[in-house]
């Protein structure tokens, strides 16, 4: 290539503007925390919860319901990139709402950093959901996961919080490794990187075939590792259970969102001529998630290690929607699953953040308070709260009328829709199981004697918030019809 | 004559003997990140071997960004490992036991 072929085209810098605006905000945070002098750090969470108001804003601001590319196409923004941006940051405010008495009361954690490292696994997030290049998945990726592990090894004298970091790391590790093998073998095998020639490569036949499936057992392995579905799903307990439970809350919630945007991108929009494929691996996966997620979260005492096992039978469940895509070759249910797991991995953020938000409410003093037994007798000590958080087990559990039971049941409905009864079957059988774990929680809560019977104090805000997230779990479950058409019209108009 | 499969071949094998180290190592965790190191360096080689033979420049560049991301991957690594050593004294695999269920 010649210099005077080498033309410099300016970017349209309007399709990430608010990725712009994150990085500049979360830097100019870092330096503003240097001249706080508050331990509290009540400047820099404001000025945190500010810049995501207001990321929020500019991504209201530049959203246009069309598909654009720019960065020579490495970077899509769309209607579906919009909408989980603005639930991502949605779901971040919530976050840092939840756990500010929580660190303030670790002196290693409350610090400007927290909230930086917050702000940038954000943006790694905003950066997966919009990626169309290979490489740009994986820069987001890698700027959500060295965050992550620094923040779960933030309080850096407990001893289960630090191996949980470790565990985190090498597993994450190892899972990037796998992602880039796969993508190695599809650039080898399609001759590019970009999401969207590829899909074409693969619609015009010039691939070879061998190399491509091979690379694909690896991208879907390393997407797994991402979700936390079995078998790739050794992590997930060690660093739910190990983090601070406000770094867990984190990474239960808003990197769940991202992963589901990233399988959308790279298997739906990259790969869906390899369809028949991935669906077959996807269904394994699903299966497997389910039976061991259910099973193996009857036997935990410890609750934060109950609800991982919890979340990877709920990975599985979401991942049973983006299977059922297209069925014998016969794309017409397409649009109709992939809406019915976007609309679980949303109801499924918001239920999990209330159920870790409730265990954070619960941890007073320094300690925590993330075992079964804490739970014991709520409803003695506080009727309300007992009943939010029996709102957030009735829905996980997926029991009628609330949100949970309409994600599982639109799901379902398209897993019977592509013809795969027996996949349903399995399904509800599993869930049936995981119910058992759920209710004993009510249980617990009800009908057991309080081992402390102190009063439970929790901030204004949080109490408020902890309100909102309850009422919305039960709102959405009566009314889940808005959230569903958002979900289908994101996807219709991106995909 | 080097052909692209024995590039291939040798970032296969390459990829294998990190994936093994990373499992079936019961000693030292700073061998764990070795094996990290050199399971990114097999996909390199990959990229690097598909790139040139194909005659297109993305694989290259994807090499240098791999590269950049894991020094600070390595960075992050032994940042967590010098704190666990702080709190455990010991780098054993296998006394990373606290977690368990």
């Amino acid at each position: 290539m010649t210099l005077a072929e080498m033309q410099f085209q300016t970017p349209e810098l309007r399709l990430a503007s608010a990725e712009i605006f994150m990085l500049v905000m979360a830097c100019l945070i870092l330096m503003l925390d240097l001249f706080v002098k508050d331990r509290k750090r009540t400047v820099t969470f404001v000025a945190t919860q500010l810049t995501l108001v207001g990321a929020a804003v500019v991504t209201f601001a530049t959203t246009s319901g069309d598909i654009g590319y720019t960065f020579s196409n490495m970077y899509v923004g769309d209607l579906l990139g919009d909408v989980l941006k603005l639930l991502l940051y949605l779901t971040v405010i919530v976050v840092l709402f939840y756990s500010r008495g929580y660190i303030l009361e670790r002196p290693q954690m409350a610090r400007g950093e927290y909230y930086a490292l917050t702000l940038f696994a954000t943006l790694g997030m905003m950066v997966m959901i919009s990626a169309n290049h290979f490489l740009t998945v994986y820069l987001g990726l890698e700027l959500l996961s060295l965050s992550l592990y620094a923040m779960v090894a933030m309080n850096r004298d407990s001893v289960p919080a630090t191996e949980a970091a470790m565990k985190y790391f090498v597993l994450g590790a190892l899972a990037s490794g796998l992602l880039l093998y796969g993508m190695s073998m599809i650039y080898g095998a399609t001759g590019t990187l970009e999401i969207t020639a590829v899909a074409e490569r693969l619609y015009m036949g010039q691939v070879d075939r061998g190399i491509l499936v091979f690379g694909l057992v690896f991208l879907v392995s390393g997407i797994a590792f991402k979700l936390g579905v079995v078998p790739f799903h050794m992590w997930i307990p060690d660093v739910y259970h190990g983090a601070p439970t406000a770094v867990t809350l984190f990474i239960a919630t808003a990197p769940k969102l991202a992963a589901f945007a990233i399988v959308v991108r790279m298997l739906v929009n990259g790969l869906i001529v390899m369809a028949p494929d991935w669906q077959m691996m996807l269904i394994l996966l699903s299966v497997l998630s389910m039976a061991i997620g259910n099973i193996a979260a009857i036997a935990q005492t410890n609750l934060k290690r109950m609800l991982a096992y919890s979340a990877i039978s709920h990975m599985g469940f979401m991942l049973l929607g983006m299977v059922t895509g297209v069925a014998n070759g016969d794309a017409r249910f397409a649009l109709n699953a992939y809406s019915s797991s976007m609309f679980y991995v949303v109801t499924y953020v918001l239920t999990s953040a209330g159920t870790f938000g409730m265990i954070l409410l619960l941890a007073r003093g320094g300690l925590e308070s993330d075992e079964l037994e804490d739970l014991k007798g709520l409803n003695k000590r506080s009727p309300w709260f007992a009943a939010m958080m029996m709102m957030m087990m009735f829905s996980m559990a997926g029991i009628p009328f609330f949100v949970g039971f309409f994600a599982k049941f639109s799901v379902l409905q398209a897993v019977v829709a592509a013809g795969y009864l027996w996949l349903a079957l399995v399904a509800v059988f599993f869930s049936l199981i995981g119910c058992f774990y759920y209710l004993r929680v009510v249980k617990i809560m009800y009908f057991d004697q309080p081992t402390n019977s102190l009063p439970i104090i929790a901030p204004l805000d949080m109490k408020i918030l902890m309100s909102a997230n309850g009422l919305a779990v039960a709102l959405l479950g009566i009314f889940p019809q808005a959230l569903m058409s958002i979900c289908a019209f994101a996807l219709l108009r991106s995909l | 004559m080097l052909t692209l499969s024995h590039f291939l071949i040798l970032g296969a094998i390459l990829f294998a003997i990190s994936v093994v180290g990373i499992f079936l190592n019961r000693k030292n965790l700073i061998i764990i990140l070795m094996s990290i190191e050199l399971m990114l360096l097999a996909v390199n080689m990959n990229f690097i071997a598909f790139s040139h033979y194909m005659q297109d420049l993305a694989g290259q560049v994807f090499v240098f960004f791999i590269l950049t991301v894991a020094a600070a991957e390595s960075a992050i690594g032994l940042a967590i490992l010098v704190v666990l050593f702080r709190n455990l004294k010991t780098i054993h695999v296998d006394d990373l036991d606290s977690l368990k269920g």
